[in-house]
């Protein structure tokens, strides 16, 4: 039987940052996959879906600001700072949030599908987790995270199953996103700390978790996967696609015209 | 209020010991969500309780979606609304017990669809079983309705369209 944590002021040193590091590592997924959505505002094919894309983007920008706010209570620096301050080099988001789809409406939803997957497996994983204030707010998150879900297990199949181009269209996102999605499950240093605790368990886990819910999705959708590729890593180690970087000057660029400005 | 009812995750009402607690939870009444100003936010069971001690009035608000881009204005209508009080106003945000559509008063659900937005599936009904497909129509109460889109105008509502009145509607999407 692992202990309850009840407080964020009750774990020892190497906790605290295993904690910490989570923490950075949900954040920046949610904040940059919020961000890629934020990009169809105005751009997705129908409108119900640049609504759907917006609306999604908001929630994610939310969630990623409940993480940012418990890493602050951790005497992390406040939200804004991490966010729009922060360099390349500092941030822990998986690969495959970062990549740029270029407008490419199959790719976003598969993306975005395959984020909402391993967000749900791991938001459940916390819920169920010893840190209670963690799994206070991740209860409450994934009761938001279920129509997220819903949106993507609705469009895969569809579209999956659709027309000849739309197939391909997905097929090829698939293809090129899969090794980046098991990219989100990068083992860290922070994994056996979290797991021995009752945090979370190890990455290694939750991938698997995250690729029996996919592929059944997938294989319904008559979508294949390439049981052969393997994982692109970096990310949470602070390498990442040189798209990101272009989005960080992107999101930066007003707070950097003057950081000390008073909103 | 039993443990059953907070089981269901429905608002822990406390009841107001004092006339002094009483006039907060009643100037808490007249704050609304800026996206839905038909009801109050006790109504909507967005406060998990009120204290008062020595120096201040101390409200835990607990958020509907963690992304509501009123959260912010909310917390300064709180602070509004109960600055009267000679104390210091303090506004927590707080998730436990998280908020869910099942702490929305009766009352408040009949005020929704007054207001044309068909209400989140009520408590009672078995959880996963709400059915998007044919969410009752607020206007003419068919449920010949289909889902149109799982997100609307705002972050807590969906769009329907109903195959009787042929109108479209918005519904307030259940979360739990």
């Amino acid at each position: 039987m692992i202990a309850t944590i009840d407080t964020l002021h009750d774990m020892e040193a190497s906790l605290k940052s295993a904690v910490i590091d989570l923490l950075y590592r949900l954040a920046d997924d949610a904040i940059i996959i919020g961000h890629r959505g934020s990009e169809w505002t105005g751009f997705a094919p129908i409108l119900e879906e640049d609504i759907a894309f917006s609306s999604m983007a908001q929630d994610d920008m939310g969630h990623a600001q409940t993480f940012y706010q418990m890493l602050f209570e951790l005497g992390e620096p406040d939200p804004d700072t991490n966010v729009f301050a922060r360099k390349l080099d500092q941030w822990t988001c998986a690969g495959m949030v970062s990549i740029s789809s270029q407008r490419d409406w199959a790719m976003s939803l598969v993306r975005k599908y395959f984020y909402d997957v391993a967000a749900s497996i791991r938001l459940d994983a916390l819920a169920e987790g010893a840190l209670v204030p963690l799994a206070q707010l991740a209860r409450k998150l994934r009761s938001e995270k279920k129509y997220h879900l819903m949106h993507g297990t609705m469009w895969i199949p569809r579209l999956g199953t659709g027309t000849r181009e739309s197939h391909q269209l997905m097929q090829s996102a698939v293809d090129t996103l899969y090794p980046h999605a098991l990219g989100m499950f990068e083992p860290t240093s922070a994994d056996l700390l979290l797991e021995q605790a009752g945090v979370c368990p190890r990455e290694d886990e939750l991938r698997k978790r995250w690729q029996a819910e996919v592929e059944n999705v997938l294989c319904g959708a008559t979508l294949k996967v390439d049981a052969d590729m393997s994982p692109v890593f970096g990310g949470r180690a602070g390498k990442h696609p040189k798209d990101l970087m272009a989005l960080l000057d992107d999101m930066q660029l007003v707070y950097n015209l003057d950081p000390h400005a008073k909103w | 209020m039993s443990s059953q009812d907070e089981s269901k995750g429905v608002a822990p009402r406390s009841r107001p010991r004092s006339k002094r607690l009483r006039a907060v939870w009643q100037s808490l009444e007249t704050v609304t969500d800026p996206e839905i100003p038909v009801i109050n936010i006790v109504e909507m069971g967005m406060i998990n309780d009120v204290r008062l001690d020595e120096d201040h009035v101390i409200v835990d608000m607990t958020p509907t979606f963690a992304g509501c881009p009123a959260l912010d204005f909310i917390r300064s209508e709180i602070r509004a609304a109960v600055s009267g009080f000679e104390k210091e106003v303090k506004v927590n945000v707080v998730f436990d017990p998280p908020w869910s559509t099942d702490r929305i008063t009766e009352e408040a659900r009949q005020k929704l669809k007054a207001f044309g937005l068909a209400p989140p599936t009520p408590a009672s009904c078995e959880k996963g079983q709400e059915d998007m497909q044919h969410v009752p129509c607020p206007l003419c109460d068919s449920t010949h309705t289909s889902l149109e889109s799982i997100f609307g105008p705002t972050l807590c509502r969906s769009i329907h369209y109903c195959h009787d009145c042929l109108q479209s509607f918005e519904h307030f999407k259940t979360i739990r």
